[in-house]
Order: C-alpha cells, then sequence, then structure tokens
C-alpha cells in the first residue's frame, strides 16, 4: 500500500508539473517535449491501478502517433524561434486574469464536486478481481468492446477514415513542374508512333532526333 | 494520505483539466499550444474514466477512454491539418494575428 502511495505521489507530481511547463513553457518544441513526459507519466499511473490496456495504447497512440505529429508541425512552421511573449504585449495581457479566474473557479467547483463524495478506501479489490478470474485486463476489455459496443467501435473507426481523408485534402497542393508517370499514355501507345522504319544508306547513317 | 483512493485520483484530473484551461487562456504565442491545451484536458478526462471504472469494477469507462482517445488523435490531425494550411496562406499562426474573422 505504501509502495502504491509513492508512486502515486512520484507519477501525479512528474504529471502536474509537466502540464504546467507544457502551458507556460517559451519553447514550443519543449512544450511538446513536456506534453510526452505528461502522458507518459498518467499512463503510468493507468498501469498501476489496473487499466494496462490503456496505458499501453495511450504510450503508443500519443507518444507514438500524436506527440510525434506535434513535434513534426512545429519544426515544419518554424515557430520554435518565436518567442512567448504574452508577458510583453499589452493587448493581450489582459487576457491572463480572467483566464486564471475561469481556471480555478473551474478547479474549486471541481474540488467541491469530489470533496462531496465519501469513497470507500479499499479502491483496487476490483481491479485484483478480474485478475482472480484469471482474465487479463486486455481480453476482459475486448469481449466488452466487440460485443456490446461493435456499432460504436465501427463509427471510430470511420471517424478515424475521415479524419485522415480530412487531413490529406487539406494539405495536398497541387504543383507545377512535376513530371508524373500516367498509366494510360503507356498503355494507349501504339506501334505507328513508337516506331518508325527507316531507309538506311549504306556508309552514312541515320540522323535521328531532329 | 497513505490509503490512495478515488478522490486523490479525481483530484488529479481536476489539476490537469484546470491547468489545461489556464492554458487554453494564457498562451498568446501559436495556437500549436493551444491544441495540446486541449489535449491536456481530454486527458484529464480520461483520467476520470478510467478511475471511476477501476473503482466500480465496470469496464464502460475504459472503453469510452479508448473511444475519447479516438477522436483525439482525429481532432489533433485534422487540427494540425488545419493549422499547416493557414500558416501556407497567411504565414503566421500567431493568435492575435488571426483576426480574418474579425471575432
Amino acid at each position: 500500500m505504501i509502495a502504491h502511495a509513492i508512486f502515486f505521489y512520484v507519477f501525479s507530481v512528474i504529471a502536474v508539473v509537466s502540464a504546467i511547463m507544457v502551458t507556460v513553457s517559451k519553447n514550443t518544441v519543449h512544450s511538446v517535449f513536456f506534453l510526452i513526459l505528461d502522458f507518459i507519466s498518467i499512463s503510468c499511473l493507468f498501469i498501476m491501478i489496473g487499466a494496462e490496456f490503456l496505458g499501453m495504447i495511450m504510450l503508443i497512440v500519443y507518444v507514438g502517433a500524436v506527440a510525434v505529429l506535434f513535434l513534426f508541425v512545429v519544426m515544419m512552421l518554424n515557430v520554435a524561434q518565436q518567442k512567448n511573449q504574452w508577458f510583453v504585449s499589452k493587448d493581450s495581457s489582459r487576457h491572463i486574469p480572467i483566464g486564471l479566474l475561469i481556471s480555478v473557479i473551474i478547479f474549486f467547483e471541481l474540488i467541491i464536486v469530489i470533496g462531496g463524495w465519501k469513497y470507500k478506501p479499499d479502491l483496487f479489490d476490483s481491479a485484483k478481481s478480474s485478475l482472480e478470474n484469471g482474465v487479463s485486463n486486455t481480453h476482459s476489455l475486448g469481449q466488452v468492446l466487440y460485443t456490446d459496443y461493435i456499432h460504436v467501435f465501427q463509427i471510430s473507426g470511420m471517424i478515424l477514415l475521415i479524419a485522415m481523408i480530412g487531413a490529406i485534402v487539406l494539405t495536398f497542393r497541387q504543383r507545377e513542374g512535376v513530371k508524373k508517370q500516367s498509366y494510360l499514355k503507356q498503355i494507349s501507345r501504339e506501334r505507328n508512333e513508337g516506331v518508325e522504319v527507316l531507309e538506311v544508306a549504306s556508309n552514312k547513317g541515320v540522323k535521328i532526333d531532329d | 494520505m497513505i490509503d490512495i483512493g478515488l478522490g486523490h485520483y479525481l483530484t488529479l484530473g481536476a489539476v490537469i483539466f484546470s491547468i489545461g484551461i489556464i492554458g487554453i487562456f494564457l498562451n498568446r504565442k501559436n495556437i500549436i499550444v493551444i491544441l495540446m491545451s486541449i489535449e491536456l484536458i481530454l486527458l484529464a478526462v480520461n483520467i476520470n474514466l478510467v478511475s471511476f471504472s477501476i473503482y466500480l469494477g465496470d469496464l464502460s469507462g475504459q472503453v469510452f477512454t479508448l473511444f475519447i482517445l479516438t477522436v483525439a488523435a482525429a481532432e489533433a490531425a485534422i487540427g494540425l491539418a488545419i493549422i499547416v494550411v493557414y500558416f501556407r496562406n497567411s504565414g503566421t499562426i500567431r493568435v492575435e494575428e488571426i483576426d480574418k474573422l474579425k471575432g
């Protein structure tokens, strides 16, 4: 139990500090790295409380795909040199107190809601109980996901497909002067335009490509 | 303090959620950090869903977390594509200079 407490505090402190660093970091590349650190520590928490499939999926999807996508866009757009100047600009700094006020209000509302409940202390008995049946977390998740939630699962696949098509259509750019292979032209080429029979005079040769 | 219960995880989720909202308001530099703040908010929601799922012994929370993950990935891809197109057209993604809609 004490090991669980120590690991919880370590990972949550890392998560909160890196979340703060995501928002206040001056360099956008550093923000992306802190976002990666945040996702890693939260997925460690997930694995620790017994949702190991989600923790691993979180690592694969976020660290492997989304964070690399962010990093790619940040480096491609070359915005890393633009320093964070929200303290300098007079026009923008008036948003800061309002934002702080709103987020503090939301935080205390959430704390009031959380504190208003009474929880039983043994949170992790249910996590152990699924393992005692000999069924792992991944197995039981698959049993639920492919039966009760099969339609939602397929719709989420459609969402991913539409997102992929949309991203390609948005960023696709037709460029001039790029040579491309045209299968139709290649196939429809006839003998009379490809081959020419010439009378070659002896000792003179022919001149092609005039 | 030693007994880690559901309240600890919910508090962690609330803290990360609030930091994400602060990030949306505080950041004036570029719009990519705002997208990252939205990812933080979705992460906080995931923490809440997973901890309630473990607490109640019900797998539906983890299934919904999976779907939130899907939607977050799609949203990040589309958002970054829009940002790339906007940067190509106007040459800037600073938040205070994006005012074409006069909002």
